[in-house]
């Protein structure tokens, strides 16, 4: 039922139980807010958003205010904007004045508040709390004083994320975000990074390598390539104006050869490769019944962390394959490394990803370091590689386009839409088809399991056969996916599905927790059109096709899940103990 | 310190509550009262046997000034800092225990004799500032009886 209002004099017409803060954006009015997240649920904390209604004696908050009809609304006279700005003032007195070092310099939502609001003098002593700072997992940096409590990254982590890591303690003055009684990287924290992308301040960064990734470059001893994912593509452009979906593969390759960089390689060809392997072992389980069925996805670090740590039963099922950058950078040390005469003791291998919690996966376990030395040395933000391309004095907007380096470039459609959610098993989907019929079919595109829909269920006829997929992205969303399988063991009846992807970000790795700042739905959507839209313009379209990738497995590794491959481009899964959630 | 022998014992406290609202404050409650804190592997057990996230556990217990999650000593001091004892000097008083102890608020002294901290309102503001000592209230209090207080606390061991 929809209900009329006045917001300023302008009349509104909105669905029944619209907040007030949504209602007014619907006719171009922008109330200011610090805790109010279009991806999250109103927490009410930062009390900004405050408008007067006809009627009401006292200022009610915008962002937790349903409309109701009749409604007479204002969101901006002198009085409302007082009361803000002591708000903002409150706010202050008690956040460090640091903003020239921090993390979040020109991107913070507090900063532009009071650049906003004007402010030029305080009025309020500056008391900032005396609270350790926190970077114990080297993937994310925790400085509690910068917090203003707004609840978002808490609500992330235990809503959006189910991971329960981030808690507030103590009360009033004193709350603070913490993990339960230890430090964050004792914690069942997951790495995913979602808290630092939807984090106001510089409360929670990403853990800063650029400085590490600079003295490799400078090194002339070292040979140091770079790959990127391929979401930071269709996200990069954000950090320099573009809108969000901007395809610029051809100037990121121009601005990292212009970086310094030897190589530049793409993660896409990684993620081919991880297709014939994963496609095969696919068709292995689902032929051949050579092991249990679903077959889950391994490429996201932040879900093989939840996995290990809370559903140790499913290790059985997951893919032994690695995440495509783990590929790619392995291939660089022994691949290419022999082709190009190169010592990979003298090599340097630097990814570029939309996701913090890659930046823990190149530790992850031995066998990340397949190639006899650590396949992958950095692993790098969207947000971080901006700053570097910036630092590096590089007028990215007119850059002229320029291609990647052979041979761990190549990629095909199916390699770029690893970036969306879905878009790992419709590229599996792709690959299987052909492999199971031996024809190469006409049928790309599986728009079922494309979209933001938290879980996505399809049945896909293959070969004359039904598969029946799950795809389920916000790691909240994995719960019910897996307690379906979990039942089906317990009764000995068919699995319910054959084939499940899993995403730990919200809409894949474009909304990863790496990527530029001011997510929301709008802009994931944005980003993986970015995607499907290359994927559309490629000649080739499935990752079997690649011809590199063809050649990979002519001239090195022989075959899918042959002896080499499985040194090289597989590992193994270990239950983690941690504290239940 | 509480250990695995007593999770028979937790489980029956959790059995208890489990399956009523507002619940876990309840078990909390009932672990606070019998070992005069909540040992955080009892928290962590209390969060298996009940599913409530340990995340969650510790909201509660640190939002709480009722709930410890440190033992407590053989002496408790609790300062009240109450509108009434606050304005007739119990920050002194406070500051006074804390040096003489080498302890801050909420903490015990390394030899397990004082835990000292500071509460809201006891209920008796005539008698302000107000100390109370291992249960008892003392009434006016001056920084200079605090070494006397001190003093007596251990002798009567």
């Amino acid at each position: 039922m929809a209900v009329h209002a006045h917001i300023n004099g302008i009349p509104v017409e909105v669905p029944e139980g619209t907040m007030i803060l949504d209602a007014a954006r619907s006719v171009q009015i922008d109330i200011p807010r610090l805790c109010k997240h279009p991806d999250l649920d109103p927490t009410a904390a930062c009390g900004i958003c405050i408008v007067k209604v006809e009627g009401i004696n006292r200022m009610l908050r915008a962002c937790c205010t349903p409309i109701e009809e009749g409604m007479k609304i204002v969101t901006h006279d002198p009085e409302i904007v007082e009361v803000r700005r002591t708000v903002v003032e409150l706010i202050m007195s008690k956040h460090p004045n640091e903003c020239l070092t921090c993390g979040r310099n020109q991107n913070c939502e507090l900063q532009t508040l009071v650049a906003e609001f004007g402010i030029r003098t305080v009025a309020l002593p500056n008391i900032v709390p005396d609270l350790p700072l926190y970077d114990d997992t080297e993937v994310l940096t925790i400085d509690p004083r910068k917090c203003i409590t707004c609840g978002r990254c808490v609500m992330v982590c235990q809503e959006m994320q189910n991971v329960h890591a981030l808690c507030f303690l103590d009360r009033g003055y004193g709350t603070r975000i913490a993990a339960a009684g230890v430090t964050l990287g004792e914690s069942p924290c997951v790495k995913c990074g979602q808290c630092s992308a939807h984090c106001p301040t510089g409360a929670i960064v990403e853990f800063d390598e650029t400085g590490k990734t600079w003295d490799y470059i400078k090194d002339p001893s070292l040979f140091t390539a770079v790959q990127i994912a391929p979401s930071v593509r269709v996200a990069i452009g954000e950090a320099f104006g573009y809108p969000p979906g901007t395809n610029l593969t051809g100037k990121l390759y121009a601005a990292l050869r212009r970086m310094g960089f030897d190589a530049i390689f793409d993660t896409n060809f990684g993620a081919d490769v991880t297709i014939l392997e994963e496609g095969t072992e696919f068709i292995q389980r689902f032929v051949h019944k050579s092991a249990e069925l679903p077959l889950i996805t391994s490429c996201c670090p932040a879900w093989v962390d939840f996995m290990e740590k809370f559903y140790g039963d499913m290790i059985d099922h997951f893919s032994t394959c690695k995440s495509p950058h783990e590929i790619v950078g392995v291939l660089a040390k022994t691949y290419y490394a022999k082709k190009q005469g190169l010592d990979p003791a003298k090599m340097r291998v630097v990814s570029i990803m939309p996701c913090t919690a890659k930046k823990w996966e190149i530790h992850r376990s031995a066998s990340m370091a397949a190639s006899g030395y650590q396949d992958v040395d950095v692993s790098l933000t969207t947000r971080e590689l901006a700053r570097m391309i910036k630092q590096a004095g590089i007028d990215f907007r007119h850059l002229p386009e320029e291609e990647c380096d052979r041979v761990l470039g190549d990629y095909s459609g199916a390699g770029t839409i690893f970036g969306a959610t879905g878009g790992v098993m419709e590229a599996a989907l792709r690959t299987a088809q052909d492999l199971l019929t031996g024809k190469a079919l006409k049928k790309v595109e599986f728009k079922a399991i494309r979209g933001l829909k938290g879980v996505k269920e399809a049945e896909v006829e293959v070969a004359g056969k039904t598969v029946r997929v799950a795809v389920a992205h916000g790691l909240a969303n994995v719960e019910s996916v897996l307690e379906r399988v979990q039942e089906a063991k317990e009764k000995g009846d068919e699995p319910p599905y054959h084939f499940i992807e899993v995403m730990a970000c919200p809409g894949g790795c474009v909304g990863g927790g790496g990527q530029p700042y001011g997510v929301t739905n709008e802009v994931r959507e944005a980003r993986a059109r970015g995607l499907y839209t290359e994927d559309e313009r490629l000649a080739v379209r499935k990752s079997h096709e690649n011809p590199e990738v063809k050649r990979l497995y002519d001239e090195f590794l022989e075959k899918p899940l042959s002896h080499k491959s499985h040194e090289l481009l597989h590992t193994r899964y270990q239950a983690r103990l941690t504290y239940s959630r | 310190m509480p250990d695995a022998v007593m999770v028979p014992d937790i489980s029956r406290t959790v059995q208890k509550w489990r399956n009523k609202r507002g619940s876990l404050i309840m078990a909390l409650h009932e672990i606070q009262n019998r070992y005069g804190y909540v040992p955080r592997n009892v928290s962590l057990q209390i969060a298996q046997l009940m599913d409530v996230p340990l995340a969650r556990i510790y909201e509660v217990v640190t939002f709480y000034n009722y709930f410890k999650l440190e033992p407590p000593g053989r002496n408790n001091l609790s300062v009240c800092l109450g509108t009434a004892c606050y304005l007739k000097g119990a920050p002194e008083l406070l500051n006074e225990l804390k040096s003489r102890l080498g302890v801050s608020e909420g903490e015990t002294t390394p030899d397990g004799e004082f835990h000292l901290q500071s509460v809201r309102c006891v209920g008796c503001c005539g008698l302000a500032p107000v100390v109370v000592a291992n249960g008892e209230t003392l009434s006016k209090v001056q920084p200079s009886s605090i070494e006397g207080l001190i003093h007596r606390c251990h002798k009567e061991e």
